[in-house]
């Protein structure tokens, strides 16, 4: 992960993470849209856990994790789209809600998923206070953790809540749960400029990224540009798989495309 | 880690953090933690606070038809062989206890000063009391229920609208109550600033579990008071049902000091905890993290929230309040699942014997207490004295009833 930040400063832009939930549409469907998100320039994937009572995120991610939990997907196979995913090269990390972590047993989650290649957890339910395993799980196995900052997060908890991220942290740019917008948030770049100001660590942002303008905007000031509703979007309102995953590639490349109009 | 333990001298209580046990907490985004903690204050400064007790006191009274009474159940204690004590929450306005909740959260709103208040809602009793409250302090009002539950409920639904409040169906997820939180929640997460969420039970994120409990534990302490001024003691157990489990930590509480009171809880049975039809996140769950605590929850083996089933709405969650998990943990307060079928049985025996239609939610309590009075009577060597919450009124649940007894004219399937 470390890597994907340094190439893209290298480069004098930002990271682009792109996020699909595991198993959706099918596991196989998925690995296959997670694979054409990197052959189209997406730096980082993000494999959601589909969970049933995802609280902070919007219709579009919440239909999609509908899709793969009605399919059967379990929280094995995410291992095994991860590990798949990982094989391309791009550097893996998990989201995920933390009922299913703390189901599947927090310190063998850890060690599955550092086997299978992922770099570390996103976890959008679990504050630093309530995460005394994650911590110890997460330092046994060498991996990444990214915890959420907000705008109404003090400036006691954003310093306390950065101090316990390694790999990135993830800004919620607004007060608000996920899907695509048509303007991006003025809380953003506020808030990153308060995470610069406690830490070295890269910053990503997520929440209302839909499209290049909004992607190269983003660009202009986060270390990370995060989408995921809008791409998701691409497989929810398709006639077939291929139609999909072309609409995903492009949406993909134009993304890219973004994050590289702007020099930093 | 050692075995939690009771307090000395108090009711049970959590730590600073929220927790009871390895229960309750904080499980969150953080856009809502500053929310949460703003909340906390209020409500730690409301409990000490003269003006703002003074005025709860009074609308519970003025407004509410609160304290409410004790009543010696006659016909009933005769048909089933122990003395039954009702309280009757269902003669509070409207309908249920839940009212003592919502004017607690809804003088908090204002002395927060947000003018918008949320709900989630199964039954439709919490959203009623919450747009009654809404009403009452003019606070704008919107009520998230499932869909499925709008259907079974469709009176509530038109009563919260005469109210003045916007009902939002949910369509996500099983359309009942578990997904009108979620929607209840993004909507908080969106609107903070200027919206507090009203959650209708004890539980949700710390302080909400322990903040309900505050504002319901007068059905307790009326009810202890009131026992120990009609029999100069105390009951031999206290009974209610438990789906988020407020009504039920609300008669608790006060009781959970006196060690000689037995504590008996009846979740949801549905078809029968052994069918996996049913909303018992005790006796039929695991431990797990929904809705912002770690508690008992239905779910399956990777974590995802399992379909609860319930004749009755508001028991129709597969979740629990933290404070209960405990409980039942430490040993404190005993669980049991009643079936659909034997909750209307005795939904349909309090009908006949005292001319009262409960709530089904209640009908559970009076059904699981018919269940252990031969042991009970066993155990003390005479009659024992059950003080049995009695939560709400079944007005809202007639045709519920009706169909399932096949007594409405015309609509026989």
């Amino acid at each position: 992960m470390a890597v994907a930040f340094e190439k893209a400063r290298a480069e004098g832009r930002a990271v682009l993470i792109g996020c699909m939930p595991a198993g959706f549409p099918t596991v196989e469907g998925s690995i296959a849209a997670m694979t054409a998100m990197v052959s189209a320039g997406v730096d980082v994937i993000e494999v959601e856990i589909p969970y049933s009572d995802p609280v902070m995120d919007g219709p579009v991610i919440q239909r999609a994790s509908d899709i793969a939990l009605a399919g059967g997907v379990r929280t094995a196979d995410t291992l095994r789209i991860i590990e798949a995913v990982a094989g391309t090269g791009a550097p893996v990390v998990t989201m995920t809600y933390w009922n299913p972590i703390e189901r599947y047993g927090v310190d063998a989650f850890a060690r599955d998923l550092s086997a299978a290649g992922g770099t570390g957890l996103i976890t959008p339910d679990l504050i630093p206070e309530e995460a005394g395993e994650w911590l110890a799980a997460s330092e046994a196995y060498g991996l990444d953790r990214t915890f959420l900052v907000a705008p109404s997060s003090t400036d006691e908890r954003l310093a306390m809540t950065v101090g316990h991220c390694r790999g990135f942290v993830y800004a919620t740019a607004l007060m608000g749960v996920t899907g695509a917008r048509e303007r991006t948030s003025d809380a953003a770049p506020t808030l990153v400029s308060r995470v610069r100001a406690v830490t070295g660590l890269p910053v990503g942002v997520g929440l209302g990224v839909g499209n290049g303008v909004q992607a190269a905007e983003v660009g202009r000031y986060a270390d990370g540009v995060i989408v995921g509703s809008a791409l998701i979007r691409c497989l929810l309102d398709t006639p077939d798989e291929a139609t999909g995953l072309a609409a995903l590639r492009t949406l993909s490349a134009e993304l890219a495309e973004g994050v590289r109009a702007v020099q930093r | 880690m050692s075995a939690p333990t009771l307090p000395a001298n108090a009711g049970s209580s959590p730590d600073s953090a929220g927790h009871y046990g390895r229960y309750g907490g904080r499980f969150v985004p953080e856009a809502l933690v500053a929310a949460l903690d703003e909340l906390d204050l209020a409500y730690r400064t409301a409990l000490t606070d003269e003006s703002f007790q003074a005025e709860f006191g009074t609308m519970l009274r003025e407004y509410a038809n609160i304290p409410s009474l004790l009543y010696r159940a006659e016909r009933l204690s005769a048909e089933v062989g122990a003395r039954i004590l009702l309280k009757r929450e269902d003669l509070n306005h409207t309908g249920a206890h839940k009212i003592r909740n919502v004017l607690g959260q809804a003088l908090l709103t204002k002395r927060m000063g947000k003018p918008r208040v949320i709900a989630e809602t199964g039954a439709g009793q919490h959203g009623v009391a919450t747009a009654t409250a809404a009403a009452y302090l003019d606070l704008e009002c919107v009520v998230y229920m499932g869909e499925v539950d709008t259907q079974r409920q469709a009176l509530n639904v038109a009563r919260m609208r005469m109210l003045g409040a916007t009902v939002v169906p949910v369509t996500s997820g099983s359309r009942t109550l578990k997904d009108a939180m979620n929607e209840a929640m993004r909507d908080w997460v969106a609107n903070v600033d200027r919206t507090h969420y009203i959650i209708g039970s004890t539980a949700g994120p710390h302080p909400f579990p322990a903040m309900v409990r505050d504002f319901v534990r007068g059905i307790g302490v009326e009810a202890r008071q009131q026992s120990l001024d009609l029999d100069g003691k105390l009951p031999d157990a206290v009974a209610a049902c438990v789906g988020g489990g407020s009504n039920a930590l609300g008669i608790f509480h006060a009781f959970v000091p006196d060690d000689d009171v037995r504590l008996y809880g009846f979740e949801a049975g549905g078809d029968g905890v052994e069918t996996g039809r049913h909303a018992a996140s005790i006796t039929g769950g695991s431990s797990g993290v929904l809705h912002g605590a770690r508690t008992y929850v239905l779910q399956d083996e990777d974590g995802q929230t399992r379909e609860s089933h319930s004749i009755s709405a508001g028991l129709d969650y597969p979740g629990v309040g933290p404070e209960h998990a405990w409980l039942h943990d430490i040993g404190r307060a005993r669980y049991a699942p009643v079936t659909d079928a034997e909750a209307m049985s005795a939904f349909q025996l309090l009908c006949r014997t005292e001319g009262i239609i409960p709530a089904i939610e209640s009908a559970h309590a009076l059904a699981g207490t018919l269940k252990i009075i031969p042991a009970l009577t066993a155990e003390l060597g005479r009659k024992p004295t059950i003080l049995v919450n009695l939560s709400g009124r079944g007005d809202k649940d007639v045709h519920t009833a009706g169909e399932y007894f096949g007594i409405l004219d015309g609509e026989q399937a």
